[in-house]
């Protein structure tokens, strides 16, 4: 198995990028390879040019400033998480990395790629929900931020217009008082969940809740907000009835998928609420040692 | 940098050594070591991410050699199997792999080396538990994984992630000089 013939450009600049992309009716982002090169690999993709971002110096870069930690296009996943910096400012996206595949797998996938490849079960897009973060897009006609919620359209689909192309994620960093938390069912370290979530609980000063976010992947074509255990928790004081009400209400309205060869949509349901109430206690706890 | 569907010249160093040779853009950088060099150490199961039978070491990082195309290591310092044994005998690491009988046919296990390597330039000292997890993405279908975990944890005892201190192996890698991940 091998993939079809293509033409291989290496962008050092995102102009040089743009320009290779819009130059080719069938031209395709390059980043770590760690999902394009399997899909292309079974020919499921058999892209005439690979335009290969990975090495444009502007794009390796990754800072944060105003709270929010910006990640460039050619960030592994690996250097984030090795990174001091970030493990100290952002210690939940160094917890939702290490779920994803096997470190030599991070060690060439990029942040951006993920978000970019929209895998229905992928970690980093639910994250990037979870927190309302946004993706910077650049295109001929500039530069524009899409929001979390607005960028994954689809399983695989995501707001990208043809001739565009990712050049950074802005995550906002959790603030103190607050707590977070990521989990996931999966059969084997390093596999797709079969579920999972990300989720954060503020607190304030009298122990209530002061907003609660709760993020699903891995169940539904998208990555998904649990809107019912949100309303639930907002303003509740997150005792066990609460999180139980919360974890219950935490499908409403999300159009669970199933199949046949990993989980059923019952299946997901079921042990995706157990998550959540798991993950909503480890959050609760969070935020009450950080307040 | 454009370059056409053609075969191109690809430039990196391989275990030291300075290597020059043509690949073709899909050419995975397996492929370009097994066919295009010689270097057949490296092995190639499910080219597709999954096996981990294909690991080398490029820049530090273990990776899958099926998961990047050759030009994309262009300019790139590459470890395979070949340079643990560079002197002959062999790398306390393999040495670890025959006395525990960590393998049976073989296939997995220049994979596993290199992601033991790395693992061990990482930190000496780990739990089984731990070492089992950052060895989960190498298959192995013939060991049980229990005499992989046995040897590693041996060859780490021994100081084995600093290059090979019992002066039988592993100078000629450029190992010990760009230890550690990136
Ligand atoms: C064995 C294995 C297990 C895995 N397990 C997991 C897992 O548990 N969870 C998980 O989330 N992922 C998993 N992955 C996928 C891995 O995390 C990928 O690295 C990631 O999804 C994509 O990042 P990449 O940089 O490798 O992107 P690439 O593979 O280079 O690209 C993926 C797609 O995104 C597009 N793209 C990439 N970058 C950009 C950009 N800057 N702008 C526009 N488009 C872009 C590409 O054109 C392509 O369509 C696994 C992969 C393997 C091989
Ligand atoms: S051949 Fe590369 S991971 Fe299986
Ligand atoms: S020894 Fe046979 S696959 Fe590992």
């Amino acid at each position: 198995m091998k993939p079809a013939p293509f033409e291989y450009v290496r962008a050092d600049t995102v102009p040089e990028a743009l320009a290779a992309l819009g130059g080719a009716d069938d031209a395709r982002v390059l980043a770590g390879g760690q999902s394009l090169v399997p899909i292309m690999a079974l020919r499921l993709a058999t892209p005439e040019v690979l335009v290969d971002v990975s090495r444009a110096p502007e794009l390796r870069e990754h800072r944060s400033d105003g709270g929010v930690l910006t990640v460039g296009a050619g960030v592994t996943d690996r250097e984030l998480e090795l990174d001091a910096g970030v493990r100290a400012a952002h210690p939940l996206l160094v917890r939702t990395l290490s779920l994803i595949a096997h470190p030599e797998i991070r060690a060439r996938g990029t942040l951006c790629g993920s978000l970019a490849h929209a895998d229905p079960a992928a970690e980093l897009p639910a994250l990037l929900l979870a927190t309302d973060g946004e993706v910077e897009v650049a295109g001929d006609a500039g530069r524009r931020r899409v929001p979390a919620a607005e960028f994954v359209t689809g399983p695989f689909t995501t707001a990208l217009a043809d001739g565009e192309m990712v050049v950074a994620a802005h995550l906002p960093l959790p603030g103190p008082g607050s707590g977070w938390a990521v989990d996931e069912i999966a059969r084997r370290p390093g596999d797709y969940a079969l579920a999972g979530v990300v989720c954060g609980v503020e607190l304030d000063g009298a122990g209530r809740c002061a907003g609660a976010r709760v993020a699903l992947f891995g169940v539904a074509a998208t990555p998904v907000r649990a809107h019912g255990a949100e309303r639930v928790l907002d303003g509740a004081v997150p005792d066990d009835a609460a999180l139980d009400a919360a974890a219950a209400a935490a499908f409403d309205g999300v159009d669970v998928i199933g199949d046949e060869v990993h989980a059923s949509a019952g299946y997901r349901r079921r042990a995706g609420a157990a998550l959540v109430r798991r993950a909503l206690t480890a959050a609760v706890r969070a935020a009450g040692e950080g307040a | 940098m454009t370059v056409a569907g053609e075969p191109v010249r690809v430039r990196l160093s391989v275990n030291g050594r300075a290597e020059v040779g043509l690949a073709e853009p899909r050419t995975t950088l397996a492929e370009f070591l097994r066919e295009e060099l010689g270097l057949t150490g490296t092995h190639v199961g499910c080219e597709q991410g999954v096996c981990g039978a294909c690991t080398v070491v490029v820049d530090g990082a273990a990776v899958r050699g099926c998961l990047m195309f050759a030009v994309q290591a262009d300019g790139r310092a590459v470890e395979t199997v070949e340079g643990l044994a560079a002197e002959g005998g062999m790398h306390p690491l393999q040495r670890a792999f025959w006395d525990a009988q960590a393998l049976q046919c073989g296939f997995c296990t220049p994979g596993l080396l290199m992601t033991a390597l790395v693992a061990l330039r990482e930190r000496p000292e780990w739990t089984r538990e731990a070492l089992r997890e950052r060895l989960s993405g190498n298959l192995c279908r013939c060991t049980g994984y229990s005499t992989v975990l046995d040897a590693v944890l041996a060859a780490g005892r021994a100081g084995a992630g600093d290059g090979g201190d019992d002066g039988s192996a592993g100078a000629g890698a450029p190992a010990s000089g760009e230890a550690g991940p990136r």
